[in-house]
């Protein structure tokens, strides 16, 4: 049991990471990866927002939509409860926490329709895995994700620094370098499940 | 077939009530009351977050100027005479106006002027440096050339070029990070108007100061006896301006022997263009 879910989160971390492999949660892997603080709390903040998703969404999922053969409701019920939940997890921060209101703040509002949260609360479903594993997997998720930023924000301090072709300048030479990122993870495949054999 | 349809639509609107519910309830009893007033401020301030006001940050600053009746106005020196301006307005007061700021680096000791006494290999910051024999230049007062100021810049306005801190001060917002972290203490904040800098923090005697840096004060008196507006006194081998009573008229530049004394003139032009900006 608890090697299975050590395997879960080390294959979401690299095998199946969410951004570099399977394309989710593209927005904000280019959008806050330009320095590396912001892309940390990016991180931390999704690696939460997935784990209190995925908390919600397997019970709503099981004990609701499933007793009433509703399972075809999935994706939007899904987005209405994340919605909602981290709408309320920013209320209740902001009373009670300020400090992490603060410094996670503004990037709750920005992951409350990201697709990578949806994804990871709608593939936990749909891989058949029981509510620890779910756990598992979206907290693998998450860290994929933060460490998937981490990486990117290094890479691209340094494409900055560079003096790319006018041509590439911009938005290109970031899609350009995050498709070698990305190409990089691929090397992982087959390494985890080897791992423990 | 009207189950079909009426189950799952039932369904969604139950679960979009209940969350619209919990929101409404939470909004009702977790909400925090924000001070409009303080909100307004914050708004106008620029949310650096530097400190240079003395409260711990913008939010902090807002919160005494909503609070505290007797707070001043002009003390956000990045956000300069427009910040000071939009400030008093909203606060009905009189406008007072912001000395603004630049950080001045007091050496200039770069690679040209000035040597190395050892070969340092080890944490590559300026702290680490100084508690080597005071750092690893000929001069012990210079600049270390680490960029422990750079790190600490909010607007990228400092660089490190030839082993010296230099400042640029069209971007320089005058907060004074950097002036607290440099172990040397050398940067220090100055107003912004056109007047003469002494480049230098040298305290040794003449001939040992002239023997580590090419440029340093050897504190031979020529600018304290030609100053006009005796301004200039030399006090632990190191001729000090005094900014209350300088003109800036550039004597002193002219007759010292090393040219550590320099004219630097700013008056507030980047600071108007910044405004507009913002």
């Amino acid at each position: 049991m608890f090697k299975g879910l050590i395997v879960i989160i080390l294959t979401s971390i690299v095998v199946d990471n969410y951004v570099l492999t399977k394309f989710l949660g593209i927005c904000p892997f280019l959008g806050v990866s330009k320095k590396v603080g912001p892309a940390c709390g990016m991180g931390i903040a999704v690696t939460f927002v997935m784990l209190l998703a995925t908390a919600a969404t397997y019970p709503i999922y099981y004990y609701l939509l499933a007793r009433f053969e509703l399972e075809y409701l999935q994706t939007i019920v899904f987005i209405l409860v994340i919605a909602s939940l981290v709408q309320l997890v920013e209320i209740i921060l902001k009373k009670y926490i300020p400090s992490l209101h603060k410094s996670l703040g503004i990037y709750l509002p920005l992951i409350t329709t990201n697709c990578a949260v949806l994804g990871v609360a709608s593939n936990n479903i749909s891989d058949g895995y029981v509510f620890i594993e779910s756990m598992a997997s979206s907290l693998g998720c998450g860290l994929g994700f933060l460490l998937a930023m981490v990486l990117f924000a290094g890479v691209r301090s340094r494409v900055e620094a560079a003096n790319p072709p006018k041509c590439f300048r911009g938005m290109p030479i970031t899609l350009v370098s995050a498709s070698i990122v990305a190409l990089t993870f691929y090397g992982f495949q087959g390494v985890i499940e080897n791992l423990f054999a | 077939m009207l189950e079909a349809i009426l189950i799952p639509t039932l369904c969604v609107t139950g679960i979009g009530l209940v969350c619209a519910a919990v929101l409404v309830i939470a909004a009702r009893f977790m909400s925090v009351r924000e001070n409009e007033l303080e909100k307004k401020l914050r708004e106008c301030l620029p949310g650096a977050n530097c400190g240079a006001c003395g409260f711990s940050g913008c939010d902090g600053y807002a919160k005494a100027l909503a609070e505290n009746p007797e707070t001043k106005t002009n003390l956000c020196i990045p956000g300069a005479d427009a910040v000071s301006k939009e400030i008093s307005d909203i606060l009905g007061r009189e406008f007072a106006d912001t000395v603004e700021q630049v950080a001045t680096v007091r050496c200039s000791g770069d690679c040209r002027n000035t040597d190395t006494k050892l070969d340092y290999h080890g944490i590559d910051t300026c702290q680490a440096v100084k508690m080597m024999y005071s750092g690893d230049g000929m001069c012990p007062c210079g600049c270390l050339g680490r960029g422990d100021c750079a790190r600490v810049c909010p607007e990228d306005a400092i660089c490190v070029d030839r082993g010296l801190a230099q400042v640029d001060f069209r971007k320089c917002i005058g907060c004074g990070l950097c002036a607290a972290a440099c172990p040397q203490r050398i940067i220090s904040m100055m107003p912004d108007v056109k007047r003469q800098v002494v480049s230098c923090s040298n305290t040794q005697k003449g001939a040992v100061a002239r023997k580590n840096c090419k440029n340093a004060c050897i504190a031979c008196g020529k600018c304290e006896r030609n100053c006009p507006e005796g301004a200039i006194t030399v006090k632990d081998n190191l001729a000090r301006i005094d900014y209350d009573k300088c003109s800036g008229c550039g004597k002193c530049s002219e007759v010292c022997p090393v040219g550590c004394i320099r004219t630097a003139d700013y008056s507030g032009k980047h600071r108007q263009k910044s405004c507009e900006n913002a």
